[in-house]
């Protein structure tokens, strides 16, 4: 995958600590302080180039490999113990006899996250962001290389624990779902509401512990739909299944859509090649 | 937190500018920071001064133009201005906002040699 950026590196976790690919540069060339009087004028550049263009180059490509293969992708962003994991398990117990699932897991340190999804028997990769806060595309795309492809099916990306920078990180997938926990507070939405405007879904988890708790499960959902006003919402709890089956739904309606996608993705091609063949046989005349 | 990464970015895009506009050394950039872009102007300054160094914009100037993010309010039809997600438009009080820009983090000028 890494035709975008070639650097010939297969590891993960490179990405996320080396500048610019750590291409040299040769600094003999480069004249100390040439800003001195008389030594050269400088000139003013105008540029329109966003910062995240490159991250955006990585997501394109990935979102492009999704699409001809027909997987639908999810990323999981929440703050760290909401449950993600859990709700993970035991999604995948459910769907993994009906369809291809793979799992990317993101943590700053250990791989206990992908042993735990290993554990359910699907593949799943580990990315170490070792003092980085977040999963970037270009990780993605190389970790993608060492799973089995999800081919219609679902890719599940569990971001790093952090409601903040996951959120300006597009990875290619189809949707950001954030999960928020019911032992967290109704103003999650508020505080970080670049998350929650990101997510098309939210999932407040651990709903069977409302009991016990002094949470009020619609001015939860009220915030989050202040802050993002089409985002849809499912109450779940990954311990009791509450809710699950309307998260399963959702699911397979995506895995639809990634089908659809695909179709539309192989016709265009198809169409693509037509033409050209058409016009290589035009170049021949009446044979 | 990653700001330092948005930094790296920066640093790369320069040089990928350095190749395609002819320049040797960077001596001043100036960024446009939408109000909805997920960072801290403070921790990018900070940041850049250290991911700059041994590059060729090291010592450079930092400069941040803050813009204000819009959108379209969806009850009123109005396209206002959005300082933060979450709040309501500033014509109607409705939350019904649909983001038009305001994202961006963009590289706009550069001082070169």
């Amino acid at each position: 995958m890494c035709g975008i950026c070639g650097c010939g590196d297969t590891s993960t976790s490179h990405a996320t600590k080396e500048p610019a690919h750590g291409h040299p540069h040769d600094r003999a060339e480069t004249p100390e302080h040439v800003h001195a009087a008389g030594l050269s004028a400088t000139r003013m550049v105008q540029v329109e180039q966003d910062i995240m263009s490159a991250n955006q180059r990585h997501a394109d490509a990935n979102r492009r490999y999704f699409t001809e293969h027909g997987v639908f992708v999810v990323n999981l962003v929440s703050s760290p113990g909401s449950g993600k994991t859990s709700l993970l398990v035991e999604t995948i117990r459910a769907l993994q006899d009906r369809l291809p699932i793979a799992v990317i897991e993101g943590d700053q340190q250990t791989g206990l996250d992908a042993a735990r999804i290993a554990a359910t028997g699907v593949p799943a990769w580990q990315i170490n962001t070792g003092k980085g806060c977040h999963l970037d595309a270009h990780g993605v795309g190389h970790a993608v290389e060492h799973l089995p492809a999800a081919n219609g099916g679902i890719l599940f990306i569990e971001n790093v624990g952090n409601l903040v920078c996951p959120a300006g990180f597009d990875l290619g997938e189809a949707h950001k779902v954030v999960v928020l926990s019911v032992t967290e507070g109704e103003d999650k939405p508020f505080k970080y509401p670049h998350m929650f405007h990101a997510a098309d879904m939210m999932l407040l988890n651990k709903i069977d512990l409302l009991p016990f708790l002094d949470f009020d499960v619609e001015a939860t959902m009220e915030a989050a739909r202040q802050v993002h006003p089409s985002i849809e919402i499912l109450a779940v709890s990954a311990m009791t299944g509450n809710g699950i089956d309307l998260w399963l739904d959702w699911l397979l309606a995506g895995v639809e859509r990634a089908q659809q996608g695909r179709q539309a993705f192989l016709l265009a091609r198809r169409d693509a090649l037509q033409r050209e063949i058409d016009s290589i046989d035009s170049q021949f005349g009446p044979r | 937190m990653h700001e330092m990464a948005l930094c790296e970015g920066l640093v790369q895009a320069l040089e990928e500018q350095a190749g395609s506009q002819g320049f040797r050394r960077v001596h001043a950039v100036w960024v446009e920071v939408g109000s909805l872009a997920v960072i801290e102007c403070d921790a990018m300054r900070f940041n850049f001064d250290i991911v700059a160094r041994g590059t060729l914009a090291e010592d450079a100037q930092f400069n941040i133009i803050e813009v204000d993010g819009s959108a379209w309010c969806l009850p009123c039809g109005a396209k206002v201005v959005m300082q933060r997600f979450g709040d309501p438009c500033p014509k109607c009080g409705g939350y019904q906002l649909q983001v038009l820009d305001g994202k961006q983090i963009r590289i706009k000028q550069l001082e070169v040699t």
